[in-house]
């Protein structure tokens, strides 16, 4: 279900290691609980951020909700389909739905990340 | 009862009420007839002077109201219909929101405009605050046109924000310059270079209009402003001794997420039909919280519903000849009171719309009161809200003058400047 290569933050973003550079989006728990997404207010291409600075913005028929910066670093890319097409991130959370890309990230800030069985068990404790 | 619950006396109940508050005795006089009510009301009214001639503006003006308005908006389908959140049972409410929110943008030139806001004061904080979450930029420029009630709603409303508000000054490093038009004093300007100059320094244009004013001027949007906000009472509202009034915002599409308040939108069902409901919801602070655009989650609908309803009933070209009575009357007015020169003297250096500033031989509120005994309502003094001297008066003519009425009031004021 959940993604065995990805990272996982306490705020229900995920993390995929693309060479350097840090592709983010939410998880399927995450879309799940927001119900249809309607909006996606992305940053900047330049941004930048530490880690758990707030990033983007996710708006839903009923609720609005942060995402985070699972890892420090400056925005290189954002995923401009979701500007027309939001709902990509409930169809396909972890590939069509990725949100942005992060470079100059530490290293050590994504090895702190829980993995897909910490992620999971995280999940059944809420 | 006090035995179930462990209290001793129902005092006791009543214990967090400090006792300099509390009731001191429940000896209400005996009841009166209906008859006898109607009676104490009515001389009590009486009381009232409605009778007055008012040349009072500041913001809020002595326009017509036709009929129609009263007659429409007091159907009890619209004078008691309550919040339209849920949609399917409240089309026809949702329906007369979008058509304001419709017409505010053709009044504006602007391409969105909200459900309405409480009155143009509070509306002019919002467009400020709006401003500081587009741009990131915790200070905003106030350009001396302002109505300076609203000047100190801002402050009111901002004293426990961390934000800087200027007054005057250049829009590099400001999320917004507030502007007025007609300014408080009168005069009418173009703020086309101005908007073009805050957004080369990377803020917005906010501009606080006169409703009646845009059958004549030109709008916000076409200045280039990012966005509008008015005072609605002169759009069939009367001036109720301070309200209900009518709070205006609209703005351009791409500014549209950052809007406070409601906003009624179109849509269609499975069916293909078309259909109202409130969007953008998550903006509101009953679901986004402490991080909402606003607390605001309401709109003042029935005042907006009126002035949809007198918008409709004008049209585009009832609205340019209302607006042509006014500034018309206005320039008949200055040129009766040229001809007092240089007793009285007109302040107003540039092109007015319907309201200028004078400057009497006396003090300008003894003459205000000496004109109460002739049965007019001269105007108002402008030391008394900080913009002018002791013999300075702000002086409106609406559409409701007379040329008698004129020049009675030139006549009038004449005579009490010579004395």
């Amino acid at each position: 279900m959940n993604p065995r290569h990805l990272r996982y933050s306490e705020n229900h973003e995920w993390v995929r290691d693309s060479g350097g550079v840090y592709v983010v989006g939410i998880t399927e728990y995450a879309a799940e609980q927001l119900g249809d997404i309607t909006y996606v207010e992305l940053p900047q291409v330049g941004d930048e951020f530490a880690q758990d600075d707030e990033a983007a913005t996710v708006e839903s028929v009923k609720a609005a909700s942060e995402v985070y910066a699972p890892v420090g670093g400056t925005v290189v890319a954002v995923n401009g389909a979701l500007d027309e097409h939001p709902e990509l991130i409930n169809k396909g959370p972890y590939e069509q739905g990725w949100m942005f890309k992060l470079g100059d990230a530490e290293v050590a800030e994504f090895d702190s990340l829980m993995d897909v069985a910490a992620y999971e068990k995280y999940l059944k404790e809420l | 009862m006090l035995a179930a619950i462990g209290a001793g006396s129902v005092e006791e109940l009543l214990d967090s009420i400090p006792r300099e508050v509390r009731l001191q005795s429940w000896a209400v006089p005996p009841g009166l007839s209906e008859m006898a009510v109607s009676d104490l009301v009515h001389r009590l009214a009486a009381k009232n002077v409605t009778s007055h001639t008012s040349f009072i503006g500041g913001g809020y003006y002595d326009h017509f109201i036709p009929a129609a308005v009263d007659a429409l908006s007091s159907r009890s389908e619209f004078y008691t219909a309550y919040t339209p959140y849920q949609p399917e049972c409240a089309q026809g409410t949702l329906q007369s929101i979008y058509e304001y929110q419709s017409i505010i943008c053709r009044l504006t030139g602007l391409e969105c405009a909200n459900a309405s806001l409480y009155d143009g004061g509070t509306a002019v904080f919002e467009a400020a605050m709006m401003s500081i979450r587009l741009t990131g930029r915790p200070r905003v420029v106030c350009h001396s046109s302002l109505n300076p009630i609203y000047r100190r709603i801002l402050d009111t409303q901002t004293a426990h924000l961390e934000i800087e508000i200027a007054d005057g000054g250049d829009p590099k490093d400001a999320a917004c310059v507030i502007v007025q038009n007609p300014a408080f004093l009168g005069d009418a300007a173009d703020f086309a270079a101005l908007a073009e100059k805050c957004h080369a320094a990377g803020a917005l244009l906010v501009v606080s209009f006169y409703p009646i004013s845009l059958g004549l001027m030109k709008t916000p949007g076409q200045m280039g402003a990012d966005i509008a906000v008015a005072e609605g009472q002169s759009l069939g509202l009367p001036l109720g001794f301070g309200g209900p009034y009518l709070g205006i915002m609209a703005t351009r599409r791409r500014h549209m997420r950052k809007m406070p308040g409601r906003l009624a939108a179109a849509t269609h069902d499975n069916q293909g039909r078309t259909g109202y409901v409130l969007t953008l919801q998550a903006r509101e602070q009953h679901i986004r919280r402490e991080k909402a655009m606003s607390n605001i989650c309401s709109n003042e609908a029935l005042c907006a519903m009126r002035a949809l309803i007198y918008l409709c009933l004008l049209g585009k070209e009832g609205l340019r000849q209302v607006a042509t009575h006014c500034y018309s009357k206005a320039e008949y007015l200055k040129s009766r009171l040229r001809q007092a020169a240089p007793r009285i003297r007109i302040l107003n250096e540039g092109p007015t719309f319907n309201e200028f500033a004078v400057r009497l031989p006396h003090d300008a509120s003894d003459v205000v009161d000496r004109m109460l005994g002739r049965g007019l309502l001269a105007g108002l003094p402008l030391s008394a809200v900080g913009r002018g001297g002791p013999n300075d008066l702000l002086i409106a003519v609406t559409e409701k003058r007379t040329r008698e009425d004129l020049d009675d009031f030139s006549t009038a004021l004449d005579a009490e400047s010579c004395s």
